[in-house]
């Protein structure tokens, strides 16, 4: 190996023809140890829609309801409907087109995994990656059962976990702004009376929800 | 001696009244001086001697600087650990935000990560899974670049009507700062990825672990792994030790305290690329994967929280940026968008970077409703909010990037309006 790594690079890449600059491998720095299987194990939780990740285990939406009243309902409300300015879980289908769309687990989220995925990185707030896989199950299959996803007498496990249909499976689609918005990219935009003249239609004092907080305000302008 | 700056200011509601003139407005603002310390007099720290060196081992701005601060809304979230707190864009210029002044946006608070116990983990599908230390990560090659951070929700409240009066409010989920890092694609030859490895799973190591699915062409073209901020190490709620850079996207991507990356075939479709940062659209359906933060600009002096002072010469300043690439043209209104010119770029034109704008104009108290208008180098132009809406309705929480109006009073005061 050239003492001089990045110059030897740098010298290749001048003198070679494209075909071999192509071919060249990249440079390893050895630098990093190997994961074993058991360091992986512990820290890859996360779950596909199609089930990928998914851990041992199952749990009932019944054994769910009682850990959910215990851990969840404080925040997300005994039915989901959330408390205070806490995620609503449950409720909302149908609102989506709506001036309030109330966007929930039944009523938004396309897949089961995205729930799974969530709340086994970051629930119970403040007590994250604390449930046992028959409780991260259980506690799933309820939020389900709350938006009318699975029926009461249902177990969530890798077995089970294609029997379970979202409702808004097909709400989502790719950005497509670079086609629906192409109006935007103009190379000459209107520089002269470019419009009729401005009325002002809503102004944030009536509004009236800035902070009170006097120091946010500096002297003026430099 | 005593703190100027504690001088009483006009309360919000007070100004809003429009009965404070500008001698009103003027007054409060103004610094008042001590004639003490004014020519022909000599003012005491020109006598007597002041700290010595290394009195303030880690150095603060001036202790007259105090209210230059992030700033947070309480009623947006239901508790501090999962909030965000906003950039003091009005008492910025320049280009770079200082490390304490970056807006926050945590899920889970910040992680206190003892760097000796870091590590980051690299697998899938992958022909070596690997595990990095700091230190490890340090001795790499690396890599110097510039770039914005915005949260894919700046300007989310405002979808709806002019609603917080401040650009500190409105724009301030943004920062501009110089990384230093390894490319990912460094990493990623060093693990070794098979020929299905499309798509990574990244994953925080903070306490809502948050995980976001990445393309491996982002991934191998200008993302870092980024452990320092204008030369100095990460700060905590940057994510300190390490961080991802994702050039020019949406900040949420941005994975702090990064722990893992996963290779896989296909995206993961997580929390926060499902239930949030989708954009729902009138039809009730939402667009998904909106990575790219679209050209946008803001005019943060005057702004509501910076006032015009005084009569006569105005500078005029703000801040352009694109996702895409370079900022091409900034141009300014005085007259709410009918009437436009080009504004004067200074410093650094950067690819997916802040850009620094100026425009100067004579001020005699007229009425103006001030507007900024960013164009990049792929021709885009930065739509009037009311265009934005047409296509994308008012309720899709992310990606406001239309352009904002301030109402310019007789008395020098700035108000965040909507035009019609």
């Amino acid at each position: 190996m050239s003492r001089w790594v990045n110059l030897a690079a740098a010298l290749s890449l001048t003198l070679a023809a494209p075909a071999l600059a192509q071919s060249a491998k990249p440079h390893n720095y050895g630098i990093g140890t190997p994961a074993t299987p058991q360091q992986i194990a512990g820290w890859n939780i996360d779950v596909r829609p199609d089930g990928e990740g998914l851990p041992p285990g199952k749990g009932s939406v019944k054994d769910g309801e009682k850990l959910y009243l215990e851990r969840c309902a404080a925040c997300h409300g005994e039915f989901g409907e959330s408390a205070g300015r806490w995620p609503q879980l449950a409720q909302g289908k149908g609102t989506l087109a709506s001036n309030d769309p109330v966007k929930t687990v039944g009523s938004y989220f396309p897949y089961a995994s995205s729930v799974f995925d969530y709340v086994r990185h970051a629930m119970p707030f403040g007590d994250a990656q604390s449930l046992t896989n028959d409780e991260l199950y259980a506690v799933v299959a309820f939020v389900l059962n709350l938006n009318d996803i699975v029926d009461d007498k249902f177990v969530l496990s890798k077995e089970t976990w294609n029997q379970v249909k979202m409702p808004n499976v097909d709400g989502f689609y790719n950005d497509d702004r670079e086609t629906t918005e192409k109006a935007f990219w103009n190379k000459s935009p209107c520089m002269k009376d470019c419009r009729a003249p401005v009325k002002i239609t809503g102004h944030a004092s009536v509004i009236d929800v800035t902070p009170d907080d006097k120091t946010a305000r500096k002297g003026g302008v430099e | 001696m005593t703190d100027k700056t504690d001088a009483p200011r006009p309360s919000r509601r007070r100004f809003l009244t429009g009965a404070a003139g500008l001698v009103a407005a003027g007054a409060a603002g103004a610094v008042h001086a001590d004639d003490a310390n004014l020519p022909p007099n000599v003012a005491p720290w020109s006598k007597t001697l002041g700290d010595g060196v290394a009195v303030r081992p880690y150095g603060h701005p001036s202790k007259f600087e105090k209210d230059v601060i992030r700033r947070d809304v309480q009623w947006l979230t239901a508790t501090r650990e999962s909030s965000v707190s906003f950039t003091p864009l009005h008492e910025l210029d320049g280009i770079i935000t200082p490390n304490g002044l970056c807006f926050e946006r945590h899920h889970g608070g910040i992680a206190e990560i003892d760097p000796a116990d870091y590590r980051l983990m690299i697998h899938g599908l992958v022909d070596k899974p690997l595990i990095f230390t700091l230190e490890d990560l340090k001795r790499l090659p690396r890599v110097n670049r510039i770039y914005f951070l915005e949260c894919a929700a700046n300007s989310g409240m405002e979808w709806r009507g002019a609603q917080l009066n401040g650009c500190q409010y409105t724009h301030g989920m943004i920062h501009s700062v110089m990384y230093t890092g390894v490319p990912l694609k460094l990493l990623l030859d060093q693990v070794g990825v098979k020929p299905n490895g499309k798509w990574l799973l990244v994953e925080g190591g903070d306490a809502s672990g948050l995980d976001r699915s990445l393309p491996m062409e982002k991934a191998l073209d200008d993302c870092l792994i980024a452990y320092r901020m204008n030369g100095e190490m990460l700060r905590p709620e940057q994510g300190y030790p390490v961080r991802l850079v994702v050039p020019g996207w949406q900040g949420n991507i941005w994975i702090k305290w990064l722990r893992r990356i996963e290779v896989g075939d296909q995206p993961w479709y997580t929390r926060e690329e499902t239930s949030k940062y989708t954009d729902l659209m009138p039809n009730g359906k939402a667009r998904k994967f909106t990575f790219v933060m679209d050209a946008k600009s803001v005019i943060t002096s005057p702004s509501p929280q910076a006032p015009i002072k005084k009569k006569g010469f105005l500078v005029i300043s703000g801040l352009a940026w694109s996702g895409r690439g370079k900022i091409a043209r900034v141009d300014v209104s005085l007259d709410g968008g009918r009437n436009w010119r080009a504004a004067k770029i200074d410093g650094p034109v950067l690819d997916k970077s802040l850009v620094r704008f100026y425009a100067e104009t004579e001020w005699n108290g007229e009425p103006l409703l001030l507007q900024s208008r960013a164009m990049d180098d792929t021709g885009y132009v930065q739509p009037s909010k009311n265009d934005l809406r047409a296509i994308r309705g008012v309720n899709s929480i992310y990606h406001n990037n239309g352009i904002q109006t301030w109402s310019v009073k007789a008395n020098g005061e700035v108000e965040n309006v909507e035009v019609g």
